[in-house]
């Protein structure tokens, strides 16, 4: 197919390499340099897409990021992405391209049905129906949910990959137009450092589409070339085209999203080479917005036909693509913008066969240049009609009456392909907002521009961004902005003159004209569209005033004004017009909805970047870890470390492994490796005192050598962490927490420091992972110690339980703790991870005779069970205090303070009955409860039932050849022996209340 | 009278171009004083006027709100309902309200578009299992719907959630509450002050707390920036200010403020069915009618008024959401905000009486307050209107502070608190 619409001349494609693309199954043919958009109109496509709601037929509006209609399906399967805008995906050979929302086809859509009752669906309907029968919603719903949603989902995980990076800069430059390459001229000239981005493929701005303006003696586009040669030259200097500026967060930090492959044949070697998308974090001294202006679309009746555009999108694709959006323009204006348009249109060949014209008088410069150029300007005109369904055939002017708010009842038509609108410009401010500055109205631009910035933050608007549209203007101060920035970094290089602009025409007054009357009631026989995407119309502003929506935050919510993925770029200011002037109150008093990251939508894997799968959240393995995975161990999660599970031998059932390695504990050694504990290094002064705060006992009086458990209180006097603390000097200590809990600890305490007890000298440091830790355990430990630490006195005179020595192990230096969670004679090896191994080996060799055996953390669990030993996060859920766990024992009384005594004292912490730890033997003892059962002691038929409890640890036990259980029952204390009842999964296990005591309850092994 | 919203009104304003619809609620000026005034328009504080109205037949009300109706957090939550608490008092609670939501578009005449489309818990190691089937046995024994998923069950139930074995986290089961689901956040605030402005409660939009009249710890009236308005009982309903409230009435709440951060993709057609939160993999996603996936995660850690959230928090969120859901890789998020949640020490809220007599709070619902809408503001009503506390509402007193009577639901608001 040829390319209808390709004008002969001009355009910044290059029409020596022609591209081939495909749009809903049709070939065409585009070029380098082209946007799918500005192909498409090349090839004289016009209908592009379908709208939210009504699925009105639609083209392109825009030729940028405020793109509301022409939203795209590109790609196909795994590379398949919803919603992108034609206007800014720049063609490559073979882009697949389809329309969204339409079905079966967009010429033929089924869900244009919507467009027939319209009528009976105006803005919030839904929240006036679907109410009967009551049980309907969901039925309703379904069918709801598929008429709405645009593109589609791709199905398949991204193939792509995604990077990250951080960076700082004297000035971050928003854009580069003129005011933002002046201002990067300005700075990287006296030596800043400068990051300068544009969301386009192509820097330049609104300079690539002007083919009048003239700086420093030589076109626009010269200029542009010569400054971005310049700028690459500077070493200082960063260009980043292809990336939105999307977020403005505290402190001048700003998010962008370079597009670094997005423009390549996504399966081309260049594309796979490369990340697909780059997340930008950077940090500014000094943020210039040269943001720009966008365009804003008149409101006139059903404005909304393939081929109504922006006046400035038609220059664009004119002037920079060499494609004319059709062939003959009719040009609806309140300023004289459009007028440069309309000359701009005739210079390329496209008639324009009239400028409709709001303002009463239009006079000026350009007027006079467009009338002599033989354009005939209609003023104090409206256009009341437009013909067409799928393309614009014809419209209908009207001359405007009674101040602008209606029309005389003679028409005119007017052929024409294209109704080219412009109501004014609105300065991208997104950004100033978003970093929470606060705007002001300008009436002589009939726009808001920004005003006082937030303190923290440090931006310059400049240009149109502050409302400046002038090329002097733009130039003028975004040199002044660059220089400056440059200058209060400490750079101070000269950054010779400003950018001088050619003469431009001067521009006359606008008209303040927010809808154009059609002659007929708004919503009667016909729409004007205020927000293209979502369907929101002129008289859907006017209901949610009628119903008292007024808010500008429930007219956007009712109507879902603004709510698109264009997020009102095109909408907002008409719409809040509207409903100010059905307030009867000035514009700024109905003031703005909150501008909110992003600026345009950005991608969600790029945010993951490689931060997924086992890089999602660091998987921790202890130097370990391989041995275990040698010997086929699966592996438990706990928090971010793999801990061995247990070590089945071939054949064996988990069950039986763990039977075994329980047993083998019992009564010959064990081995585990007890690395992932979390270990704290205290020091300083204070150490002592500190632990008697955070810990529930005493520590002043511990030796040093000597080792203590310890329990942790939160302020609510709930048990939060456990574990084993030694006295290494006097000012020193070392603690073990809670594998799980370490982290929490460790910020807890240093919050404790920090904030509260800020006189104290103690001195935290983690070495969770400076200490590699091997556990041995069993009666026959002691013997298995003694002959790889020969040196070592192990006898319980030298070596008492609860405490440590520093010795050397298979040749390595060792801390070993005489501790115990399993009930036996326990050494923890405490050595340098890159020995571990080494020691790990030399106490299996030399194990061997004994039968040691490595067990996983079940086997851990059962023994401990076994002993009645808590697990903080098991036995403990954040509401159970020591006395609950029966450790009284453990709470000083002498102690005038520690964290969580106070609420140790309140009535309901106190209570006799509260829910105790117990024990619970099955009536069937080999019936494993599940844990979490919920324990009841009526049982009744069916729920509900009162719970005095649940079931915290549940195991078989080899050792007492029957399964056992613990729990949390309320007075279960006072039930010793009572029979209770645990309804799960539609049965019911009775068990009896015992001791949370099975093995050895004297502690008589503890010495081996 | 109102309007009455039906299919039939709607075909018959169609024919007068939807021009003879009135006002949802007036906008009336505020009278002198009022036997009850309730502080905050958000959904809690209209349910509670309307409960007032139509249950207790106290119709001289007034609700104030400093901005728009439903501006605060109503508006910027991620819209999920359930009760799959834990404790017996939240359970109870929370279904109190989830069988409230399931009258309630009927009984207001006003579509909430309550969605019971199934909201599933996933579980991600041994651990993860042990506390969920502890959750699903006890909410069981309540009476509450609930039920165990396998993994193979979870994947054919959610079949875009990535269950594969070999994820970081994979998933091991979850807990499904099939009477779970979304609702349409601003039309529960619009419904409830369209159905208490029927029962005759003047709704007072921009109209900002000052301070409070206090005579002999009785509270007698407010100072407002619209004037002085006389009340004999005050309920304050204020997510993110109920410590400065309190402050003006002269005592401390043991309540944090954090921001919370929500977001919202590009509209898609419908891919996810379900709701589906994961405690391990930090987040909580739906689609909206609209097509647009909705998710959130946990707060940010610093106290803040303002409603805005810190960055690093959104990147967490994405990360986890693509790792649930490898297939939203492509897709783009479109919006992001933030609101501020209250949240007290056990993750429960305060409901009830105060030091000051005739001065009642309803607040500190972190950050689950929606889901609770319909059933706080019906007990809280009661609790005004009475006196004394609904038996719902009464282990939710501020009092459990000081007796330690704490309902530690941490576990169960799915959210790091």
């Amino acid at each position: 197919m040829t390319q209808v619409n390709r004008l002969p001349h001009g355009g910044r494609v290059d029409s020596s390499k022609p591209l081939r693309f495909v749009f809903d199954g049709r070939p065409y043919e585009g070029y380098q340099g082209d946007t799918l958009a500005s192909a498409l109109l090349a090839n004289g496509v016009v209908l592009v897409g379908r709208s939210f709601k009504y699925h009105r037929p639609r083209g392109i509006l825009s030729a940028g990021a405020e793109e509301p209609n022409a939203l795209i399906q590109l790609g196909q399967g795994n590379r398949s992405e919803p919603n992108l805008r034609a206007t800014q995906i720049e063609l490559y050979e073979g882009l697949v391209a389809e329309s969204q929302n339409r079905w079966p086809s967009l010429t033929t859509d089924v869900g244009a049905v919507n467009s027939l009752f319209h009528r009976i669906f105006p803005s919030g309907f839904y929240y006036k129906t679907f109410m009967w029968p009551k049980t309907f919603w969901m039925k309703y719903e379904h069918f709801i949910r598929r008429m709405a949603g645009l593109g589609k989902c791709p199905t398949e995980p991204d193939p792509d990959r995604y990077d990250k990076l951080h960076a700082h800069a004297d000035a971050l430059i928003v854009g580069a137009g003129p005011a933002g390459l002046a201002a990067a001229l300005a700075a990287g000239r006296a030596g800043a450092r400068v990051i300068l981005v544009d969301e386009q493929q192509e820097m330049g701005g609104s300079l690539l589409s002007d083919r009048q303006a003239v700086i420093d003696g030589v076109s626009a586009a010269q200029w542009v070339a010569n400054a971005l040669a310049e700028l690459r030259a500077m070493p200082e200097v960063t260009l980043l085209p292809r990336t939105v500026a999307f977020g403005y967060y505290d402190h001048n930090l700003v998010s962008l999203m370079e597009r670094v492959t997005d423009h390549l044949p996504p399966t081309s070697p260049e594309a796979l080479n490369q990340p697909r998308q780059r997340l930008w974090r950077v940090r500014a001294k000094d943020v210039i917005l040269a943001t720009g202006a966008i365009e804003r679309p008149m409101v006139y009746i059903d404005n909304d036909r393939p081929g109504c555009m922006l006046a400035s999108a038609a220059q664009t694709y004119v002037n920079r693509y060499g494609a004319a959006p059709g062939k003959r323009a009719v040009i609806m204006t309140n300023n004289d913008t459009a007028y440069q348009v309309a000359l701009d249109l005739v210079d390329a060949g496209v008639s324009v066969a009239a400028i409709v014209d709001a303002r009463e008088n239009a006079e000026g410069e350009l007027v006079a240049t467009a009338r002599a150029r033989g354009i005939e300007v209609l003023g104090n005109h409206a256009i009341t009609r437009v013909g067409g369904k799928l393309a614009v055939r014809e419209v209908e002017v009207r001359r405007l009456t009674g101040d602008g708010k209606s029309v005389s009842s003679d028409g005119r038509t007017i052929t024409c392909d294209m109704v080219l609108s412009s109501g004014g410009w609105q300065p991208t401010v997104h950004l100033f907002s978003q970093a929470r500055g606060k705007l002001k109205w300008n009436q002589d631009i009939l726009a808001f521009v920004p005003d006082k910035l937030l303190p923290g933050q440090n931006n310059h608007s400049v240009g149109a961004a502050r409302g400046a549209f002038a090329l002097t203007d733009c130039l003028v101060d975004g040199f002044a902005a660059g220089t400056a920035a440059a200058h209060a970094a400490g750079h101070t290089e000269p950054a010779g003159s400003t950018p001088v602009a050619g003469a431009e025409p001067a521009h006359s007054p606008m008209r303040e004209m927010w809808v154009m009357p059609s002659g007929k009631p708004l919503g009667h026989d016909g729409k004007h569209f205020v927000d293209y995407q979502n369907d929101v119309t002129a008289a859907d502003v006017a209901l949610a005033h009628r119903e008292g929506y007024r808010s500008v935050e429930h007219l956007k919510r009712y109507t879902t004004m603004g709510m698109a993925t264009d997020q009102g770029k095109t909408s907002n200011i008409n719409a809040l017009a509207l409903m100010a002037d059905l307030r009867g109150v000035a514009i700024p008093e109905v003031g703005t909805t909150t501008f909110r990251p992003p600026y345009t939508p950005v991608t969600i894997g790029a945010f993951a970047g490689i931060d997924k799968g086992d890089f999602l959240d660091p998987i921790r393995k202890t130097p370990l870890h391989s041995w275990h995975e040698q010997h086929g161990a699966p592996f438990e999660t706990v928090g971010q470390w793999h801990r061995a599970w247990y070590y089945p031998k071939p054949g064996e059932t988990m069950h039986d492994a763990v039977n075994r390695e329980v047993k083998a504990v019992r009564t010959s050694v064990g081995i585990v490796d007890a690395s992932t504990l979390g270990k704290i290094d205290i020091q300083g002064p204070d150490a002592a005192w500190f632990l008697n705060m955070v810990y529930t006992n005493a520590w002043s009086k511990l030796e040093p050598g000597r080792c203590r458990y310890g329990l942790m209180l939160g302020e609510d006097g709930m048990v939060m962490d456990d574990g084993v603390t030694s006295r290494i000097a006097e000012n020193h200590f070392h603690m073990t927490t809670t594998t799980g809990g370490a982290a929490r600890v460790m910020a807890w305490l240093e919050d404790w420091l920090q904030c509260e007890w800020t006189d104290k000298k103690v001195y935290l440091t983690s070495v969770t992972e400076q200490w590699a830790v091997i556990g041995i355990s069993g009666p026959m430990s002691r013997k298995l110690l003694s002959e790889v630490a020969p040196d070592l006195p192990l006898d319980d005179q030298s070596f008492p339980h609860l405490s440590f020595r520093d010795g050397v192990v298979a040749g390595v230096k060792c801390r070993i703790f005489r501790i115990t969670f399993t009930g036996e004679a326990t050494y923890e090896l405490n050595m340098a991870p890159s020995y571990a191994m080494h020691v790990w080996r030399a106490l299996m060799q030399a194990g061997e005779k004994y039968g040691i055996t490595p067990y996983g953390t079940e086997a851990m669990h059962v023994l401990r069970a076994e002993k009645g030993f808590i697990i903080v996060g098991q036995e403990t859920d954040g509401t159970t205090t020591p006395q609950d766990l029966g450790m009284d024992w453990i709470v000083s009384k002498q102690k005038p303070d520690f964290l969580g005594k106070r609420s140790l004292q309140r009535s309901d912490t106190k209570r006799p009955d509260r829910k105790h730890l117990i024990g619970l033997l099955t009536e069937d003892p080999n019936e494993v409860l599940p844990e979490g059962a919920q324990i009841v002691a009526e049982l009744k038929d069916k729920p509900p039932m009162e719970m005095i409890g649940h079931v915290t640890s549940s195991y078989y036990s080899p050792n007492c050849g029957r399964s056992i259980a613990m729990a949390l029952v309320k007075n279960g204390r006072n039930r010793m022996g009572e029979t209770l009842y645990m309804p799960y999964d539609g049965k019911v296990v009775k068990a009896k209340v015992t001791e949370p005591k099975f093995y050895d309850p004297e502690g008589a092994r503890i010495n081996g | 009278m109102k309007q009455h919203y039906s299919i039939f009104t709607l075909a018959r304003n169609a024919v007068s171009y939807h021009e003879k619809w009135t006002e949802a609620w007036r906008s009336p000026d505020p009278k002198p004083s009022y036997d009850v005034v309730i502080v905050g328009g958000g959904g809690h504080g209209l349910a509670t006027a309307y409960y007032l109205a139509k249950e207790h037949g106290i119709t001289n009300v007034a609700v104030i709100e400093k901005g728009w109706l439903g501006g605060g957090n109503t508006g910027r939550n991620t819209t999920i309902v359930r009760s799959n608490y834990l404790w017996d008092e939240s359970a109870h609670l929370y279904e109190h309200a989830l069988k409230l939501w399931e009258g309630l578009s009927q009984d207001l005449n006003y579509n909430v578009m309550f969605s019971q489309r199934g909201l599933l818990s996933t579980a991600h190691t041994v651990h993860d299992m042990q506390a969920l089937r502890r959750r699903v046995y006890a909410i069981q024994l309540n009476g509450i719907d609930s039920e165990i998923l396998t993994r193979e069950q979870v994947a054919e139930y959610c079949p875009i959630l990535d269950c594969s074995p070999t994820a970081r986290y994979p998933v091991f089961g979850a807990s499904l509450q099939r009477r779970g689901g979304v609702a349409r956040h601003d039309a529960v605030a619009w419904g409830y002050a369209r159905g208490a402005d029927a029962r005759g409660v003047d709704i007072i939009q921009n109209c900002e707390v000052t301070g409070f009249k206090i005579e002999n710890g009785k509270i007698t009236g407010l100072e407002t920036t619209r004037g002085s308005i006389g009340a004999k009982k005050v309920g304050v309903v204020v997510a993110g200010h109920c410590g400065v409230l309190a402050g003006m009435a002269g005592f401390r709440l043991p309540i944090e403020s954090h921001p919370l951060q929500a977001m919202v993709s590009e509209p898609i057609k419908p891919v996810l069915d379900c709701v589906v939160m994961s405690g391990q993999v930090h987040v909580y996603v739906s689609q909206s009618d609209k097509g647009e996936l909705v998710f959130g995660a946990g707060i940010d850690s610093f106290n803040s008024y303002s409603q805005y959230g810190s960055p690093p928090v959104v990147e967490n969120m994405l990360n986890a959401l693509t790792e649930l859901f490898p297939i939203f890789s492509r897709l783009r998020f479109l919006r992001q905000w933030g609101g501020i949640v209250d949240t007290c020490p056990d993750a429960s809220p305060i409901i009830g009486k105060t030091p000051v007599e005739n001065l009642f709070f309803n607040c500190g619902w972190g950050t689950g307050g929606f889901k609770a809408t319909p059933g706080s503001g019906h007990v809280f009503a009661h609790t005004i209107a009475t006196g004394e506390p609904h038996k719902l509402a009464a282990p939710f007193a501020l009092e459990r502070f000081t007796t330690g009577y704490l309902i530690d639901e941490h576990g169960a608001a799915g959210v790091a608190h």
